[in-house]
């Protein structure tokens, strides 16, 4: 196999891909939940508006917005050519279970949380993203996202959705963010414990910030 | 019975080769010593067998000391047994209790084939380390200590990465069947040192080739495989020969052929 040609195809090609979109997509989750968060300064969402109104007729940001789905479809299609060919290396499954004593479940689930993801990201752009986009595409003005916001809080089952979409999505995290250092090479005894840390620390914040949105609507906290 | 030995029931992979389908049939042995290899323990069994005239279990066994690699047993659920740091061979009965059930199957990875029972082809090891599991340069005769420099830490981490013995617990530990702890072990231990250097590129890329060749799967850092190998190999070799193979990739020239030379 000679070396640029196999690049894309081999495993570990595929690793550091996997790993690359990874950390592409946490930036859009930190700059997501930031933005979102203005929801909690409680001011009828007012500072909310202003920023997500930024973020969505900025050009500069309009145009990241296809980067970042095109990094959402390779991350997810890569998921797949990867499960796809795990399985295919494990024809006969074993009878034998013990692998709780030696890794987490969640670290041998990332496809499953994915998908669990994927689903919650179709429901979740229907409620946000694009009848905002269409809107604009229609009327050239963007929806009150505020207002939209209470109003699909103010289902309990809706809550409980995204209650569970945030639970997926730590789990994914809390594997995912140093599996891509791994991958990607960086593995430093100096820094391990570091990226240890800041990844179980963003895996659970990060989440519990989307989580209370929906919560804190949903019982009035925020007007 | 004397004190302390045990009665078992064992769930054991029948399987005739490797175009037959397999199951677990079951076996009861009794007065089992704890003081017995595993090993020892399915020599109990097999004698009984074969008093009955029925077909031993076959399952692979060479030194039985741990420095092999040859054992190769799944039990209950995890290569080399319940014990961490240890071959199957060095797993003794004191680590189970009496009337238990000990489930054991063959390693499972679609590169590694049934030949029979529990003894699996673990050859694909072989033709991975076959692309550039070597030195091919001349590095002449042993030489004087401190000839050449090598700083400690690249000497220790190549040592620890040599202390592989390729017994595929890796692979059966991994939920994706992937063989990347094995061969960052032999990529390491190689890029590490200086006469591992000229081949150093070729050596990745062909190793990562052939191993994705074999049909082994993707890892995806779960670290089960650090956790069940038998000499604490770490996935920091993994980091490694992820770094190596990128540079190697996209920095990799395509060789002139003017002849002589190392490579």
């Amino acid at each position: 196999m000679s070396g640029n040609k196999g690049l894309l195809k081999s495993s570990v090609a595929k690793k550091v891909v996997m790993g690359l979109t990874g950390l592409f997509l946490i930036t859009f989750l930190i700059v997501h939940a930031g933005v979102n968060a203005l929801v909690f300064l409680n001011d009828g969402g007012q500072a909310y508006l202003k920023a997500a109104s930024f973020m969505g007729t900025n050009p500069l940001i309009r145009a990241m917005e296809i980067v970042l789905v095109l990094g959402l479809l390779i991350h997810i299609i890569d998921g797949i050519m990867i499960t796809a060919q795990n399985r295919k290396a494990r024809p006969i499954a074993y009878h034998g279970k013990g692998a709780s004593a030696n890794s987490t479940w969640y670290s041998r689930s990332m496809g499953i949380l994915g998908l669990l993801l994927l689903l919650f990201l179709i429901i979740h752009s229907a409620h946000f993203w694009i009848p905002n986009r269409s809107n604009q595409f229609a009327t050239g003005h963007e929806i009150d996202l505020y207002e939209r916001m209470k109003f699909i809080f103010s289902h309990i089952w809706v809550v409980g959705i995204y209650v569970g979409g945030c639970i997926a999505l730590a789990f994914h995290l809390l594997h995912g963010f140093k599996s891509a250092f791994q991958s990607l090479g960086l593995n430093h005894s100096k820094y391990n414990p570091m990226i240890k840390t800041v990844g179980m620390l963003f895996a659970i914040l990060c989440p519990l910030l989307f989580a209370l949105m929906p919560i804190s609507m949903y019982f009035g906290f925020i007007q | 019975m004397s004190s302390g030995n045990m009665n078992l029931t064992l769930k054991i992979w029948r399987q005739k080769n490797a175009s037959t389908a397999g199951k677990l049939i079951t076996y009861q042995v009794a007065d089992i010593s704890p003081d017995m290899s595993f090993l020892e323990m399915i020599d109990v069994l097999n004698e009984q067998l074969i008093q009955k005239g029925e077909e031993p279990v076959a399952f692979d066994h060479d030194c039985r000391e741990g420095i092999c690699g040859m054992c190769s047993l799944y039990i209950n659920g995890r290569p080399h047994g319940p014990k961490y740091g240890i071959t199957t061979c060095q797993l003794h009965m004191r680590s189970f209790n009496h009337g238990d059930t000990i489930i054991i199957e063959p390693w499972r990875a679609k590169a590694f084939p049934v030949v029979k029972d529990l003894v699996v082809d673990r050859s694909a090891f072989d033709r991975i380390i076959a692309k550039g599991g070597f030195i091919s340069v001349n590095t002449g005769s042993a030489k004087d200590a401190n000839n050449i420099p090598i700083p400690k830490q690249n000497a220790d981490e190549a040592f620890e990465a040599a202390a592989c013995i390729g017994c595929g617990a890796c692979v059966a530990a991994c939920a994706n069947g992937s063989a990347m702890l094995f061969v960052s072990a032999k990529v390491s231990q190689l890029t590490l040192l200086p006469q591992g250097k000229p081949e150093r590129k070729e050596r990745v890329l062909n190793m990562v080739g052939q191993m994705d060749a074999e049909g082994f799967g993707n890892c995806s850092n779960t670290g089960a495989c650090e956790a069940e190998c038998p000499k604490g190999i770490s996935i920091e070799n993994i980091a490694r020969m992820n770094r190596e193979f990128l540079v190697a990739s996209l920095t990799k020239k395509e060789p002139k052929n003017s002849g002589g030379g190392a490579m």
